[in-house]
């Protein structure tokens, strides 16, 4: 049952097993070792194509220069990065807050789900881009508009995914529930948010990246300038500039955010499920 | 129509269990759906206190409609269901489903815990009943394992547990050891059998398995489909406790063979109603 096979017992390994646990070991490495070759033969390629066809540094930089601008800038790249992050983390907040609160609020009536789940859609599939000039007219504060921005991109996978996970629950337990007098709110907390608990990590995952990608494209289309402006700022303040090597560092810089974003989220919901769901087993063979 | 079958056991120091009071009519119980299905049509049933009784029956009987009638999980369409004696709280039923049905998030000490804690009842004071339950069960030393971790047979026990932690007057269980492999569910209809021997709690146990309604019951309902309805009552006058010797003797095979025999009846009645009809 729970019992653990230990690797030490001498049992003889046949071929089919040896070459079994060769190709895991393979493998093991492999996942890191060829995504990591491919990416130094791409940077290689990128250098060379650079010096071969002397392209200006104001064209495309070498991979280098963008290295070095990255350290040279770097005050003025991580202070940007500074606050789109502030506003990454705290739409993601509110994304949480907002999806779950409303997702919890839908499960209680289906008549409260059915009348406003279509205007959740509506505030979704609706481009943003377009969104903004009302949201430019309405709202004042600059650190409010980027917050409504991203918060919108970012609500969405959120609530969609709770609320299909508070009402994926097992009807048996729900019967139990009932029958052990349980109230509206036992059930919540004892079945319902516990069972969404998988859906909801899925759709956190999915709206950090979108918050971060909101954070960037409210900035974008507010065009926010000065001492409060984030990495998408300096980007088209480099864009004006042709300073190239500085485009491609704060690029590579959102890049990065998005990508440790997605690990820390995805660890965090590993954490969390490793001791009972599907998804976290490790497949034994 | 009652049809006592006198089995001789030889097994003096087994005592012939005593029907006790009447706890349970259902009087006249009908159920239908609005997609015309009759599920139940007037069924009308005794349950005694300390009664291990079975519905025994083809896959479209109504047998476990009849149990979430009895649960109050669902009403009846006309008819009654009428306890008897004390009012029946929230504590006096429990009830094991096919599957397990455990929260996978929750260790199965907060399985087990999960009736009593929905009652207010603190791990503190939970803990004693938990533990004396998974003992019951045969389950100590796994109260922080997940169900991940168990296997069927242990999840079951641990599904019973939780249905027993409460100490119900009553127990009902829906086809509960239907998915399991016969060498595990032997284990548990004998375990399930010592736990009720001890405690005396009625048990209402819905099977299509001939061999485990007559191993387990002291009374086995036939029902037949479509409608559903009662078709045939068992009384199965062997005496407990039940084991192993019990499940090889003669009497055991011939109580199987009329059951089945009835069984059979029920369902030629079915195939005999469809073709009249």
């Amino acid at each position: 049952m729970s019992a653990v096979e230990s690797h030490e017992q001498p049992i003889a390994i046949d071929a089919e097993e040896a070459s079994r646990l060769r190709n895991e070991r393979l493998e093991r490495v492999g996942r890191w070792l060829f995504p990591l070759l491919i990416m130094a033969a791409a940077i290689l390629a990128w250098d060379r194509i650079c010096v071969w066809n002397e392209i200006p540094r104001y064209i495309l930089p070498r991979p280098g220069e963008v290295l070095a601008t990255l350290f040279q800038d770097a005050g003025i790249l991580f202070s940007a990065l500074a606050v789109t992050l502030r506003i990454t983390f705290l739409s993601l907040a509110l994304a949480v807050i907002g999806g779950v609160g409303l997702a919890i609020l839908f499960t209680q009536s289906k008549w409260v789900e059915m009348s406003f789940f279509p205007f959740a859609v509506i505030l979704q599939v609706t481009p943003i881009v377009a969104i903004f000039p009302l949201i430019n007219i309405y709202v004042d504060d600059q650190t409010t508009k980027l917050l409504l921005c991203a918060w919108i991109v970012a609500f969405f996978p959120i609530l969609s995914n709770t609320t299909l996970g508070l009402n994926s629950v097992d009807r048996n337990l729900l019967d139990l529930f009932k029958l052990n007098g349980a109230n509206r709110w036992q059930t919540l907390w004892h079945l319902r948010l516990p069972a969404s608990m998988p859906y909801f990590l899925g759709g956190l995952k999915i709206a950090g990246g979108l918050s971060l990608i909101g954070a960037v494209v409210a900035e974008f289309v507010a065009g926010a300038s000065g001492q409060n402006s984030g990495l998408a700022s300096r980007i088209i303040e480099a864009g004006y500039r042709l300073n190239a090597p500085r485009l491609f560092a704060a690029l590579i810089l959102i890049s990065f955010t998005g990508i440790v974003i997605f690990l820390v989220l995805s660890w965090i919901s590993h954490l969390i499920l490793r001791r009972w769901h599907e998804s976290a087993l490790r497949r034994d063979h | 129509m009652e049809l006592a079958v006198d089995a001789k056991v030889s097994n003096p120091g087994g005592t012939i269990m005593r029907p006790g009071q009447p706890q349970l009519y259902l009087r006249s119980v009908a159920k239908g759906f609005a997609n015309g299905t009759v599920a139940l049509e007037n069924v009308n049933l005794t349950v005694r206190q300390g009664d291990f009784l079975s519905l025994l029956g083809p896959s479209g009987c109504g047998k476990s409609t009849a149990l979430r009638l009895i649960a109050g999980l669902s009403t009846p369409t006309s008819g009654m269901i009428d306890w008897r004696g004390p009012a029946m709280g929230k504590n006096d039923i429990g009830f094991v489903f096919q599957e397990p049905t455990l929260m996978p998030w929750a260790t199965v000490f907060n399985n087990v815990w999960l009736p009593l804690r929905l009652q207010g009842v603190s791990r503190a004071k939970a803990e004693p009943k938990v533990a004396e339950m998974l003992e019951r069960v045969g389950l100590t030393g796994f109260e922080t394992a997940m169900p991940r971790e168990l296997s069927g047979g242990m999840k079951m026990r641990v599904s019973i547990a939780r249905g027993l932690v409460t100490r119900p007057r009553v127990l009902l269980m829906d086809e509960p050891f239907a998915a399991l492999d016969e060498i595990t569910r032997f284990q548990l209809n004998h375990d399930l059998l010592s736990v009720w021997e001890q405690e005396r709690f009625t048990v209402i146990f819905v099977t299509h398995s001939v061999f485990e309604s007559v191993f387990l019951s002291s009374r086995i309902v036939i029902m037949a489909a479509r409608p559903g309805r009662v078709f045939e009552e068992i009384d199965v006058n062997a005496p407990y406790p039940r084991d192993d010797s019990f499940r090889t003797s003669p009497e055991y095979g011939a109580l199987c063979r009329r059951t089945s025999d009835i069984l059979g009846q029920a369902m030629h009645a079915n195939v005999v109603s469809r073709e009249n009809a």
